[in-house]
C-alpha cells in the first residue's frame, strides 16, 4: 500500500512537470499580451512593465524561472491585479469554492444515489420514470439557463433566496444547487445502473430469499457494491467542483477561484494562468488518487499494488 | 411497499421546506437599507488597482473618483474648485498657481502641495510603469521625464510651501483645469505611501484618502463599502453615510438585482442596463439617458492596398445607416456619429455638416471614383475584412454593416474576430483592414477625440493616417489662447479628418442608466463619472 502510495506521488511529480511545461509553452505560444491596453502607453513603459514581470528574458531563462517558482509554490504578482499575487489570489478564492463545492457535492450525491434507488427499486414503474426524467433532465439542462431560471423563479418571483452575492449559507443555496443538479443527475444514472446489475446477483436473489424486506437489502447489501462506479466517478467530481465553476461564479457574483481559471487566460495574466493550472492539477491528481485508496476500504477485493508486479 | 417511497418523498420535501426557510427575510434587509442614509450598488468586476496613479479603467474609477479628490472636481459636468481654493493662470497660461485649502488625509496628516508634487513625479517615474502616465505630458518636461529623458527635477511641477503648488505647462492646455480633475492627478499621501509601497492594495490604516468617502473594507472579487469621511472638507455637503459596492460580473443577474430591490442604481461604471432590459425599462418609464462623451468608431488601416485609397473610405463611411443599426441592432438610444466629436463635448453640441447619414448616392459616386483610380472594374473584386474583438455586440453591428456595404455598394465584407488582448495586437500592428474601437473622453474637450491622429506614430493612431495641415490645425489650436478662436481651429481639423476618412464615425454612446425612487441626484455626467458626494436618499 504505502509502496503504491509512493510510486503514484512519483507519477503526480512528472505529470505535474509535463503539466507546468505544456501550460508555459502554449501560454507563450498564444497571442496578445498581458499589457495590451486599449489606451496606449509609450514603448518606454512597456519595457519597464516587461522588466518588472522578467517577461524581457528569453524564453529558455523565463521557462526555468517558472519550473524553479513552481517548486517554491511561489507565482508572482499578477500582471492584471496590480500588486496581489497569485498565491493570495487562489488562497482568498479557494476557500469559497470549496465551501460551495462541497455543499454542492453533498447535495449531488445525496439526491443522486436516493434518485438512483429509487429508479432502481421502482424499475420500469412510475418512479423510476419520474426519477429518470429529473435525473435526464439535470444532465441535459445546462447550469447556466438553471441558475437563471432559479434566479428568476426562486429570488425575483418567490423572494426566498437572495439573486446573488456571497454573505452567508441563504447565498450558497442557489448557487450550489445549479452546480449539484447536474452531477446529481449522472449519479443517479450511475447508481440505478448499477444497482439494477447487483440485483440479478446470487447474493441479492439469497438476500430477498430469505425474506429481507426491500430496503434493507438495498442497505445492507446492493448499495454497497453499486456504489463503486459513483466513487470511480466522485474523484474528478472534487477536484472539478471544489475548484470553482467560472460560469456560477459569474452568475451569482461569488468570489471563487473558477473564474481566475477563465480570466487569466482571456487577460494573459501569465503569472495567475500558471498558479490556477499547477493548483488545478495538484488537486485533480490528489482526488483520483484518494479515490484509488478508497476502493480498497469499500471493496476489499481490490488490491492495490506497488511496483514490482505488473 | 409504497408507503416507504411515499414517506421518503415527503421526506425530501420537508427538506426543501428547511432549506427554502433558512432564505426568509431577504426582502426586509433590502427595506431597511431606506432608512439610514445607504445605497447599494454593483461593480462589474476587482477593481485592477485602487492607485489613482496606476488606475486605467472605469471600475477602479468608480471607486477611487469617490476615495480621493484633485485640486478641481467636476459637478454636472462643470469645472469646480475642490482641494484648490483658489488658482491663478498667468497672460500666457503656461503657469497654474494652486493655493490649497485646508483639508485633511484620512490619517490626519494635512493635505500639502507636497503630496500632488510626490503623486505627480510617481506616476510620471518611469521606474513605476503608469500607463496613464501621458496624461500628464502637458506639464513642461513631463513626457521627457517619464521616457528617461530628464530628471524629475525638471518637471514643471513645484511645491512652493505646503499651500501653494506652481504648474508649469509645454504649452498653454486650455483644457488643464479639467485634467486637474481626473484620477491620475490625484494626490497621494507621501509619508504613508514612501513608507509602505504596497499601500493601495488592501483597505486599511495605509489606505490614505483625502476624498468624501473612505474606503471602509475591500473584500478582494468580493465587494468594497465606503463610508462617509467625517474630515472631508466639505462633509456637510455629503449625504450619504454608507455605500455598499457588490462585485457583480453578470449584466442578466445585476438587472435581475435591481428588479428584486437589492441595488438601487443600475448603469455605468456601476454596472450597465443591459441589451434585453432596455425594453421593460422604457415600459416602465424609469430609464434614462444621457448623453454621453464617447464614440464607436471603425477605424481603417490606411496602409492597406484597398482602403489608402481616400474615396473607397469615404465610400465605406458614407453607405452605413446608422439610424437603422441603433433602431435595430444597438437599441441604446445612440446618436448617429457624422463627425469625430461627440455632441456632448462643449462647442459641438450641433451637427457640423460634414456628411449625411446612409448617403447612398454619395457613396456611390465615391466608389466609382476610387475604383478608377485603383484599377478595379467590379465592385465584387473588393473583399473587406472587419475584425473585432470577440461580443456578440460587436459582432451584431459587424454584421448589419457588412450588409449595409454589401447592398448599397456591391463590395463583400468578411468578419474577423479575436480576442481582445490580440486584437488590440492587431490594431497596433496595422494587421487588419477595417477594425471597430471605442473612445471615451478623458477630460470634457474635442482634443480629447482629435489628438490621437496627430501623427501615425501616435500610439492611438492605429490607422497610418496623417495629415500635415491636420497636425499644423492642432499644433496652433493648443498654442490658441482665445476659446472661440480655439474652437474654430479644432473644427477645421475635424473637417479635414471627415474628407479623409481615416475612421468611419458609426454612434456617440449615451448613458443609460435606471435608479430607484428614493435616490436622488445620482446620474453619470457628461464623461460617464458619478461622484457620490451629491447623492442624496431619502
Amino acid at each position: 500500500m504505502l509502496k503504491y502510495i509512493i510510486k503514484r506521488i512519483i507519477h503526480i511529480l512528472i505529470a505535474l512537470f509535463l503539466i507546468v511545461t505544456a501550460t508555459f509553452f502554449l501560454m507563450k505560444a498564444a497571442p496578445g499580451n498581458p499589457f495590451a491596453n486599449e489606451r496606449d502607453f509609450p514603448p518606454e513603459i512597456e519595457a519597464n512593465l516587461n522588466a518588472k514581470y522578467g517577461l524581457d528574458n528569453p524564453w529558455y531563462i523565463q521557462y526555468k524561472d517558472y519550473l524553479i517558482n513552481t517548486l517554491k509554490f511561489d507565482f508572482g504578482e499578477s500582471m492584471k491585479y496590480k500588486e496581489r499575487s497569485t498565491n493570495d489570489i487562489i488562497a482568498e478564492g479557494f476557500p469559497v469554492s470549496l465551501a460551495l463545492g462541497l455543499e454542492a457535492m453533498l447535495i449531488a450525491v445525496g439526491l443522486g444515489i436516493l434518485f438512483g434507488i429509487i429508479a432502481a427499486l421502482y424499475h420500469n414503474r412510475f418512479p423510476d420514470y419520474i426519477a429518470t426524467t429529473i435525473a435526464v433532465l439535470g444532465i441535459s439542462v445546462p447550469s447556466f439557463v438553471l441558475a437563471g431560471l432559479m434566479q428568476y423563479f426562486i429570488s425575483l418571483k418567490l423572494g426566498l433566496f437572495p439573486v446573488a452575492g456571497w454573505n452567508g449559507f441563504k447565498y450558497t443555496v442557489l448557487p450550489a444547487l445549479a452546480i449539484a443538479l447536474t452531477h446529481a443527475g449522472y449519479i443517479a444514472k450511475l447508481v440505478r445502473s448499477s444497482m439494477l446489475e447487483e440485483n440479478h446477483s446470487e447474493y441479492v436473489k439469497l438476500a430477498r430469499a430469505k425474506g429481507l424486506g426491500k430496503w434493507t437489502i438495498v442497505f445492507k447489501h446492493t448499495l454497497r457494491n453499486a456504489l463503486m462506479p459513483v466513487i470511480t466517478y466522485l474523484g474528478p467530481l472534487t477536484a472539478g467542483v471544489v475548484t470553482g465553476s467560472f460560469i456560477i461564479e459569474q452568475i451569482f457574483a461569488i468570489p471563487g477561484l473558477g473564474r481566475h481559471f477563465v480570466q487569466s487566460i482571456t487577460n494573459r495574466d501569465y503569472t495567475v494562468i500558471m498558479g490556477t493550472t499547477v493548483f488545478y492539477a495538484i488537486i485533480l491528481m490528489f482526488a483520483v488518487l484518494i479515490v484509488d485508496i478508497l476502493y480498497t476500504i469499500i471493496d476489499p477485493r481490490i488490491k492495490l499494488k506497488g511496483g514490482g508486479r505488473k | 411497499m409504497k408507503k416507504k417511497f411515499w414517506l421518503l418523498l415527503a421526506a425530501l420535501l420537508t427538506l426543501t421546506l428547511v432549506l427554502a426557510a433558512c432564505g426568509g427575510g431577504n426582502k426586509d434587509e433590502g427595506k431597511k437599507s431606506s432608512g439610514k442614509k445607504e445605497i447599494n450598488l454593483v461593480i462589474p468586476s476587482e477593481p485592477p488597482s485602487l492607485h489613482p496613479g496606476l488606475a486605467t479603467d472605469t471600475t477602479s474609477s468608480a471607486i477611487l473618483d469617490n476615495v480621493f479628490e484633485g485640486l478641481m472636481t467636476r459637478k454636472d459636468g462643470e469645472i469646480v474648485n475642490a482641494l484648490a481654493e483658489d488658482y491663478t493662470i498667468s497672460d500666457d497660461q503656461l503657469t497654474y498657481t494652486f493655493k490649497l485649502r485646508d483639508a485633511k488625509w484620512s490619517n490626519g496628516d494635512p493635505v500639502t502641495a507636497h503630496d500632488f508634487e510626490y503623486a505627480w513625479k510617481w506616476v510620471l517615474n518611469p521606474e513605476n510603469a503608469s500607463e496613464y502616465a501621458s496624461i500628464l505630458y502637458p506639464i513642461k518636461n513631463a513626457e521627457a521625464y517619464n521616457k528617461g529623458e530628464a530628471k524629475a527635477d525638471d518637471v514643471g511641477v513645484k511645491a512652493e510651501d505646503d499651500k501653494t503648488l506652481v504648474v508649469t505647462l509645454d504649452q498653454p492646455t486650455p483644457y488643464f483645469l479639467e485634467l486637474t480633475a481626473f484620477k491620475t492627478y490625484y494626490p497621494v499621501n507621501k509619508n504613508v505611501a514612501e513608507k509602505n509601497p504596497k499601500w493601495y492594495t488592501e483597505a486599511g490604516e495605509d489606505y490614505v484618502t483625502n476624498g468624501p468617502f473612505l474606503l471602509d473594507s475591500w473584500n478582494h472579487n468580493k465587494d468594497i463599502t465606503l463610508k462617509k469621511n467625517p474630515d472631508y472638507w466639505d462633509a456637510d455637503n455629503v449625504a450619504l453615510e454608507k455605500v455598499n459596492i457588490t462585485m457583480v460580473e453578470s449584466e442578466q443577474t445585476a438587472t435581475t438585482m435591481f428588479d428584486n430591490g437589492e441595488i438601487d442604481f443600475l448603469g455605468s461604471p456601476f454596472q450597465t442596463v443591459s441589451l434585453d432590459a432596455i425594453d421593460q425599462y422604457k415600459k416602465e418609464g424609469i430609464l434614462n439617458i444621457e448623453d454621453y462623451a464617447a464614440i464607436y468608431w471603425y477605424k481603417f488601416n490606411t496602409t492597406d492596398e484597398i482602403l489608402k485609397n481616400k474615396n473607397i473610405r469615404k465610400a465605406l463611411a458614407l453607405a452605413i445607416d446608422r439610424q437603422g443599426l441603433i433602431d435595430n441592432v444597438t437599441k441604446g438610444e445612440q446618436k448617429p456619429a457624422l463627425g469625430m466629436v461627440p455632441a456632448a463635448i462643449k462647442g459641438f453640441e450641433k451637427d457640423r455638416g460634414y456628411f449625411k447619414d446612409n448617403d447612398v448616392e454619395e457613396a456611390k459616386k465615391a466608389l466609382e471614383q476610387g475604383m478608377k483610380e485603383l484599377g478595379i472594374s467590379k465592385p465584387e473584386d473588393i473583399n473587406i475584412k472587419i475584425s473585432f474583438n470577440t461580443s456578440e455586440a460587436h459582432s451584431a453591428i459587424a454584421q448589419f454593416i457588412q450588409e449595409n456595404w454589401r447592398k448599397n455598394l456591391g463590395i463583400n465584407a468578411t468578419l474577423d474576430n479575436s480576442e481582445w488582448q490580440v486584437y488590440l495586437d492587431k490594431l497596433s500592428n496595422l494587421d487588419y483592414q477595417v477594425g471597430r474601437l471605442g473612445w471615451i473622453a478623458d477630460y470634457n474637450d474635442a482634443y480629447s477625440f482629435l489628438e490621437q491622429f496627430d501623427s501615425a506614430d501616435n500610439g492611438n493612431n492605429d490607422t497610418g493616417w496623417e495629415n500635415p495641415e491636420y497636425t499644423k490645425l492642432l499644433r496652433e489650436a493648443n498654442k490658441q489662447t482665445d476659446e472661440e478662436k480655439r474652437l474654430e481651429l479644432l473644427k477645421q481639423a475635424e473637417a479635414i479628418i471627415m474628407e479623409e476618412f481615416p475612421v468611419a464615425p458609426i454612434y456617440y454612446y449615451t448613458s443609460l442608466y435606471v435608479a430607484k425612487d428614493h435616490v436622488k441626484n445620482m446620474k453619470p455626467d457628461n464623461l460617464g463619472n458619478i461622484y457620490l458626494k451629491y447623492v442624496e436618499v431619502e
